[in-house]
Formats: C-alpha cells, sequence, structure tokens
C-alpha cells in the first residue's frame, strides 16, 4: 500500500500570513494617518490666524495684505454665491439630460450620447478656465452682460459695470464644470426606478413624457438630489478655472457683474506671494473653511446617495 | 353628452402639447450639454493646432517676452510627477482596499470608508496646502515630490473604493478553492484574488492618473514651476498645466498662443488616458 | 506546536482509520448549533458518502473536517476530529497544513480565472513556493490530470485559461489542482450536483480509482449515486430545531436494503427529503 509522503509543513507558511497582515496594517495606517494629517496640518497652519482674528474672521470683510487684516466673508460671498448659479443652471440641464438619455432617447444613441457628455468630466480645469477666460468672457462682456443689464437692469444683481470677468462667468463656466457630474449620477439613479412604475404608469393612460415627471422623476428625487448636492460640492472646490474667470477682488457687490473672489480662488492667486507669517496663516484658515464646508456638503450627499441605492437593494 | 367629449378632445391635444414641450426641453438641454462639449474642444482643437509641433514638444520656453518655445520640461516633469504619484498611491491605496474587503466589518472599517469618501470630495488647493505645511515648508524648498504626494493623495480614494469593490466581486468559490488547496491567506488573496480582480483595479488606476494629469491647483506652490529642464524630484519641476496656467493669465499674445497649445496636449493625453481605462475594463470582462 | 509535529511523523499503520469525528458539533455565529455530536470514523481507501434532506448538516460536516467553515463568520467546534489519531482542532495545529493533508473539490467548479489549466493544476504548490528547484511543473501537472483522467483531452492545450473547459472538464481541473498538493484524504462536496449524467458517471468512475489511493468523503443528494459509488454510507438528519445528526453509518449495502432506523428507511425510499 503506497503512503503519500506527508508534505514536509513549511513554517514560512504562518510567517508569510504574518507579514501579508502586517503589511495591511501598515497600508491602512498609513492611509488613516495622512487623512488625519491633513486635518491636523490644517488647523496646525491656521492656529495664527484664528489667534489673532478669531470668529471675526468670518464676517469681516476687509482683506488688506498691506495692513494685515484679513476677513473671509468676502470670499465665502464669492464662494457661495458662484457655486449657487453653477447648481441653479448645471441642475436644471443636468437633470433634463439625465431625462432624456434615460427615458426619451433611442437606445442606440443613448450610451454614444451620454459618454459624450461624460466626457465634459475628463477636460482639465485649466482647459476650461482657458476657454473661458479667452470666450466666455469677451461674449459674456460684449452680449450676454449688456443683454441683462438692458432687460432687467432694474434688479441689483445685473446693475453695475459690466467687465466680463465676474460672479455671472464664474457661475456659468462652473455650471458646464459640474454638468456631467449631475447628468451622469442623475441619468444612474432615474435607470434605477423599477419598470413596474414606469408601467403602471403608462396603463393609466399617460404619456411617456406624464409618466416620467409625475412618476419616474419623483421616485428618484432623493438620488438626483443627491446628485446635485455632490457636483455642488465639485463647484465649491474648484479653483484654477475659478480663478481666471473671477476677477480676483475681495470685494462683496450686489451685482453678478462683480468681480470677486473664492475661497479656493485667492488661496491659489495670493500664496506663493504670501509674506507675512500671518497672512500665510490666514490663506491656510480659509483652506480649513473650504475643507469644512466640503466635508459637510460632501457628507450630506453620501447620506443622500447611500439612502437611495440601500433602499433599491432591499438592504 | 358631447360637451364632456369636446372637453375631452381640447384635454388630450392639450396634454400632448405639454408632453411635446416637456420633452423637447430635455432634448434641447442635453443638446445645450453637448453643444457646450464641442465648443470647448473645438475651439481649443482650432487654436492650438497650428501650434502643436516638433518644436514645440522637444524645446524649453523661452525667456518672457522672446516668441517661440515649447513645453518639453513641462511634459517630462508632469510624466515624472504623475509617475511618482502613481507609485506611492497604489500599493497604499490596493492594500487598504484589500483590507477592507476581507476585513471589512466593524467601526474602524466604517471609519477607513468614511475618510476615503470625505477625501475624495476634497477641494485639489487643500491637498496642495497639506502637501506644502509637511514637504516644502519644513525645507524651504518647492519640490515636484511635495506635489507627487498630493497627487497621491487626491488618486487613493478611488483606489482604495474601487479595489475593495473589485476584491469582494471575485466570486467565494475562488477564494474558498484557494484555501482549501491548503494556501494561505496571503497567497490566496494575493496570488489568486487580487489578480482575478486586477481589470477593475487597473481601470481605477487609469482614472485617478487620468485625474491628477488635469489638476493643477496643488502645484502652484508645491512643483511651483521652472524655465528649465529638470528630473531632481527634490527640485521645483515644470509641470504641463501649470505652464499652460501662467501662459494664460499672462498679458503675453505669444504665451497665449502657447497655452492653446498646452491645453489641446493636455486634453488629447487626458483623453487618452481615459480611453485606456474603458479599454482595461471591457478587456478584463473577456 | 507538538500537535503539528505529531502531524508530521505519525506511523500510519497504527491508526485504524485514518479521518475520525468524535463527539463533533459544529456551531456557526458564535452560538447556533448546526451539527451535533457526530462521531464517525473514515477507514483509510474507501469511499463514504453523506446522505441526507437539505439542511441535514452534511456540508456543514464535511467543511469542518478540512476546517474550511472557519472562513465564515463565527464558526466554531467541539469535539475532536481526528486525523492519523491526531485532532486537527488541536492547539498548534495550523489549519494551512491540515488542508494541504485534507484537499476539497466543491459543487461549483471554480478554476482559477486568470491560469492557464498548467498553472490551475501547480497553483497548489507553485502559490506557496513549494515547487522544488529542478521539478518540472508539466510532469507534476500530467501526474495529476492522469489521475484525474483528463490528461488525454488537455495535454496539448495546457496554456489555455481553465475556464475554456465544459463543466465536467471543469470539475476533473479542479479534481486535479487538488490531487497535485498530494493530499491523503479527498472531500467532494456534492461534486457532481451541477454536472450532466455523462460526466457524472464519468467522475464517479474516477472517484473508484482514486479510492486506491486516497480516502474519500464525498457529501451527495443523489442516493444513486450513494449506492453506486461508496462503501460506507452516513446519514443525516436535522431535527426541529435544524440541528443535523448521524443517524445511522453502515455499509452501503446494509443501509440500503436493511437499514436499521425507520427514519433512514423513509428517506431512503423517498418517502420524504
Amino acid at each position: 500500500m503506497t503512503t503519500n509522503p506527508p508534505q514536509r509543513p513549511k513554517r514560512s507558511a504562518v510567517q508569510a500570513d504574518r507579514i501579508f497582515l502586517a503589511t495591511l496594517w501598515a497600508a491602512v495606517g498609513i492611509f488613516a494617518a495622512t487623512m488625519l494629517g491633513l486635518i491636523v496640518q490644517l488647523i496646525h497652519g491656521s492656529w495664527q490666524s484664528i489667534l489673532t482674528f478669531g470668529f471675526k474672521f468670518l464676517v469681516t470683510t476687509t482683506w488688506n495684505p498691506v495692513t494685515s487684516q484679513f476677513g473671509a466673508l468676502p470670499m465665502i460671498y464669492g464662494t457661495v454665491v458662484s457655486s449657487a448659479i453653477a447648481i441653479l443652471l448645471a441642475s436644471v440641464v443636468g437633470i433634463a439630460s439625465a431625462t432624456f438619455l434615460a427615458e426619451f432617447a433611442p437606445r442606440r444613441i443613448a450610451q454614444p450620447l451620454a459618454s459624450l457628455i461624460e466626457l465634459l468630466a475628463a477636460v482639465p480645469s485649466v482647459v476650461y478656465g482657458l476657454w473661458g477666460l479667452f470666450v466666455l468672457v469677451p461674449i459674456f462682456r460684449a452680449y450676454v452682460d449688456p443683454i441683462l443689464q438692458a432687460r432687467l437692469g432694474f434688479l441689483p444683481i445685473f446693475s453695475g459695470p459690466i467687465y466680463g470677468v465676474g460672479l455671472l462667468t464664474a457661475g456659468v463656466i462652473l455650471a458646464i464644470m459640474i454638468l456631467p457630474t449631475v447628468s451622469a449620477i442623475s441619468r444612474d439613479v432615474i435607470t434605477a426606478v423599477g419598470r413596474e412604475q414606469r408601467e403602471a404608469g403608462m396603463a393609466l393612460g399617460s404619456t411617456k413624457w406624464e409618466t416620467t415627471w409625475r412618476i419616474v422623476l419623483p421616485a428618484a428625487r432623493a438620488g438626483i438630489f443627491g446628485a446635485c448636492v455632490l457636483a455642488l460640492g465639485r463647484a465649491i472646490g474648484e479653483t484654477i478655472a475659478t480663478t481666471m474667470v473671477i476677477g480676483n477682488k475681495a470685494t462683496i457687490a450686489a451685482s453678478l457683474f462683480a468681480p470677486s473672489y473664492t475661497l479656493s480662488s485667492v488661496i491659489a492667486n495670493e500664496f506663493t506671494e504670501a509674506t507675512s507669517d500671518v497672512y500665510i496663516s490666514s490663506l491656510i484658515e480659509l483652506g480649513l473653511l473650504l475643507f469644512v464646508l466640503s466635508f459637510i456638503v460632501n457628507g450630506f450627499a453620501r447620506v443622500l446617495v447611500n439612502s437611495v441605492f440601500s433602499k433599491s437593494e432591499g438592504r | 353628452m358631447s360637451v364632456p367629449d369636446l372637453r375631452e378632445r381640447s384635454n388630450k391635444t392639450a396634454r400632448y402639447v405639454w408632453s411635446a414641450i416637456g420633452v423637447g426641453f430635455t432634448l434641447l438641454c442635453i443638446l445645450l450639454a453637448a453643444g457646450a462639449l464641442l465648443a470647448i474642444l473645438g475651439y481649443v482643437t482650432v487654436q492650438g493646432i497650428s501650434s502643436v509641433n516638433w518644436a514645440f514638444v522637444t524645446e524649453l520656453p523661452r525667456p518672457v517676452g522672446v516668441t517661440g518655445g515649447g513645453v518639453a520640461n513641462g511634459i517630462v516633469g508632469s510624466i515624472i510627477i504623475v509617475g511618482i504619484a502613481t507609485v506611492i498611491a497604489v500599493p497604499i491605496g490596493v492594500l487598504t482596499g484589500v483590507y477592507l474587503a476581507l476585513f471589512g466589518r466593524g467601526v474602524f472599517a466604517e471609519t477607513l470608508r468614511l475618510l476615503s469618501d470625505v477625501l475624495a470630495g476634497l477641494p485639489s488647493i487643500a491637498i496642495g496646502l497639506f502637501a506644502y505645511t509637511l514637504f516644502v515648508a519644513p525645507f524651504k524648498q518647492f519640490s515636484a515630490f511635495s506635489a507627487s504626494i498630493a497627487f497621491a493623495v487626491i488618486m487613493l480614494p478611488l483606489i482604495i473604493r474601487t479595489s475593495e469593490e473589485a476584491i469582494r466581486g471575485v466570486p467565494r468559490t475562488v477564494r474558498e478553492a484557494g484555501f482549501a488547496l491548503g494556501l494561505s491567506r496571503y497567497a490566496t488573496t494575493m496570488k489568486i484574488v487580487v489578480p482575478a480582480a486586477r481589470g477593475a483595479i487597473l481601470t481605477a488606476i487609469l482614472l485617478g492618473i487620468a485625474r491628477v494629469t488635469g489638476e493643477t491647483a496643488p502645484l502652484l506652490f508645491t512643483a511651483f514651476g521652472s524655465q528649465f529642464w529638470e528630473i531632481n524630484p527634490f527640485h521645483p519641476m515644470a509641470e504641463l498645466s501649470l505652464q499652460v496656467f501662467t501662459y494664460a493669465i499672462s498679458p503675453y499674445d505669444d504665451w497665449h498662443r502657447q497655452a492653446w497649445a498646452g491645453a489641446l496636449l493636455l486634453t488629447i493625453a487626458v483623453f487618452i488616458i481615459n480611453l485606456l481605462a474603458r479599454f482595461a475594463l471591457s478587456f478584463s470582462k473577456r | 506546536m507538538s500537535a503539528q509535529t505529531d502531524l508530521d511523523s505519525l506511523d500510519a499503520s497504527e491508526a485504524k482509520s485514518q479521518v475520525e469525528t468524535r463527539s463533533l458539533s459544529i456551531y456557526y455565529r458564535g452560538k447556533k448549533l448546526a451539527v451535533s455530536d457526530v462521531s464517525i470514523a473514515f477507514p483509510r481507501n474507501t469511499i463514504t458518502a453523506l446522505i441526507g434532506p437539505s439542511g441535514a448538516g452534511k456540508s456543514t460536516l464535511l467543511r469542518a473536517l478540512n476546517r474550511i467553515h472557519e472562513l465564515g463568520d463565527g464558526a466554531s467546534v467541539e469535539g475532536e476530529v481526528l486525523l492519523d489519531g491526531v485532532d486537527i482542532y488541536g492547539p498548534g495545529a495550523d489549519p494551512v497544513l491540515v488542508r494541504q493533508r485534507i484537499g476539497m473539490v466543491f459543487q461549483q467548479a471554480t478554476p482559477f480565472p486568470t491560469m492557464s489549466i498548467l498553472d490551475n493544476v501547480t497553483a497548489g504548490l507553485r502559490l506557496r513556493g513549494a515547487l522544488r528547484t529542478g521539478s518540472k511543473p508539466i510532469e507534476i501537472a500530467e501526474k495529476a490530470l492522469r489521475q484525474a483522467a483528463l490528461w488525454g483531452e488537455v495535454k496539448d492545450v495546457l496554456h489555455r485559461n481553465g475556464a475554456s473547459l465544459s463543466g465536467g472538464q471543469q470539475q476533473r481541473l479542479c479534481i486535479a489542482r487538488a490531487l497535485a498538493v498530494e493530499p491523503e484524504v479527498l472531500l467532494l462536496d456534492e461534486a457532481t450536483s451541477a454536472l450532466d449524467p455523462i460526466s457524472t458517471l464519468q467522475i464517479e468512475d474516477l472517484m473508484r480509482q482514486l479510492v486506491e489511493k486516497y480516502t474519500i468523503i464525498a457529501v451527495t443528494h443523489n442516493m444513486q449515486q450513494a449506492a453506486r459509488v461508496s462503501d460506507f454510507t452516513a446519514f443525516l438528519l436535522g431535527d426541529e430545531q435544524g440541528v443535523g445528526r448521524l443517524i445511522e453509518l453502515a455499509p452501503t449495502n446494509t443501509i440500503f436494503t436493511k437499514p436499521a432506523d425507520k427514519r433512514t428507511e423513509g428517506y431512503i425510499t423517498g418517502r420524504f427529503g
């Protein structure tokens, strides 16, 4: 009778596993340390500014490197307004585009068309900025802004001198940049709405549009909202394209034609020229503000999008 | 009896009109979106194509005010900076993904995922500030390496999330078959399961590369840029998107011309990498 | 540590059976009892079939024999599982080593997706660096593939991906892969359930050949297969709480002609399950 000689057990198998686990832990440790380090460094860098200005930093409108008086309010205003314009425009166009792709487009062109729109997301921001600066700004200065002022100039937001650069132009370029985010996620969410709901709607004698408008889109509401919030987060953080078309001026004006500043664009514009410590610290504090703002917005978006997909998967 | 009929009919027409308007509006919007894309790509191509030539790709920038020159050092710099970033981000990202796939339950793992998602949405300029405070300020030296750190941090969440999903996606039976052969956890995971997921992981890496290739903001105070040849990662280095930015906001017409050319090169590069990423995914599904 | 050494150097002739469970109870999710108090001796170079309706704990029992159930949540055991007289759950016993001596083939044939047929067969050795320098992978693969009755069909296409084979061939590939590691025991978990009748019969023939070298324990829900192939049969049944118990263990002929327990008789005659 043949007995199989037992394989000499390799002690190194146990060792290999130990090394393996250690390596995994090391990687995880580096990652966690990086994240924490990021927060720590931002707070540490802002400390001088926080000590010097305290909470007033958030409400001061002066941004004066010469006198070392720094306040974040103009930048907060600029970020909020430009992002608001962006999300307003991008959500309408984006949701409508997604609806077309998901519901009305013939199947053969739906995917290629969707891929085309998604290409918008791949364009580097400096290219957007370049196009915005040399194409959009002149067009706005020569045509769009004057028309808006002529028709709606009684509104404070369309009053005032026209430069071409400014909040409105920045909002529009941001809108184009975040459009693919809204569109792609909304399309996923809309497609995920169950067939039964659509068929039930059509069976009631509704047109395709009515079914889409009254049944499908409302069912996808939470996910679409999540997509918009996520896109808003992108708009808040966009730096390069914004700084090229917003005018880079730390003032708060009622007009959308006025040049402005955002939290991110001021850092991009002034960091390498910041001379004094408190100047640098103030800029880093703006970075910290940006971090907090983006954390809140993205966290909210994550909750929304997760709730949609976990519901549909019946978890 | 005929009155309800009439009302019904006119109501029907109104409904069909509204429906047509609705659908038409969505069509208009998608045409707008497509139009914007084509306008941007078209303009960049038209403005840039005449300036993209062999000289542009192989020469160094000329001094301010002098016409001509190229972005060769920026192209090389981009490759170096993105390359180092990839080398840093891939091992950490994939291994963290492996950890989450193997031991992914509990508060610690959920916290890691939360951190990863938060990081994914973080403005790149804040990440640049982080790299600045750790790797530029203490050494009083701009460097390509600090830029690579920033880029690696940007790439990490994507690689972690995709690696975890891809590894989870490998059927349990494959993992079990590996264990049943008496293979250690290390051998089963790294030599059978992870290779089975390599298509998706490769795609994520390529998408990450495409993303950071188009990033400029962190470079402003990490790599800082340069007019000269530079391959030492601990020195300031030129980078293509940074050059485009610098040229674009300058007052010189010739630099504007070069900005368009550089933008065209940059866009083509990013599109090619994206295409490769899609091929990697469909290739692995065979 | 000593248990590990014992596993290596035991004198085989001392043991009466190759594998033996003693009062084995299996828990999963920490507390839930899945199988209770099973004691079976599996004699050397025999085929034992584990039969019973679904939920009787057959697969659970089988998976406890090579400690692969530990990969699930919170699985644990009470009692002993002896391999040549040494408890594989004893202190110091390494599950990885256990699985190198007790191999398993699953219901779902899973060739490793990224590997060729050749690499698949040698995977068990290659991936833990056990291919001795100078050994030729092809020779190892040929030996295993011949034992699995697959060599003739694949010898010219060893470089092809494992997934390019038919279902029955893939399962034989998995058997070859398990055999290349040179285990002493082979566990088959419904290994033919997903196959067509012809492939099933091919593998049953294979089992009768392999039993000359290996001890085989096979879970099957196909009673005719158990009757055709096995030397001994164990009938398991789950009680009202879903806990599996051993009802009867006997030579196959006896179980299928003169079962001792009424419940065995009921299952075999098709009254339930």
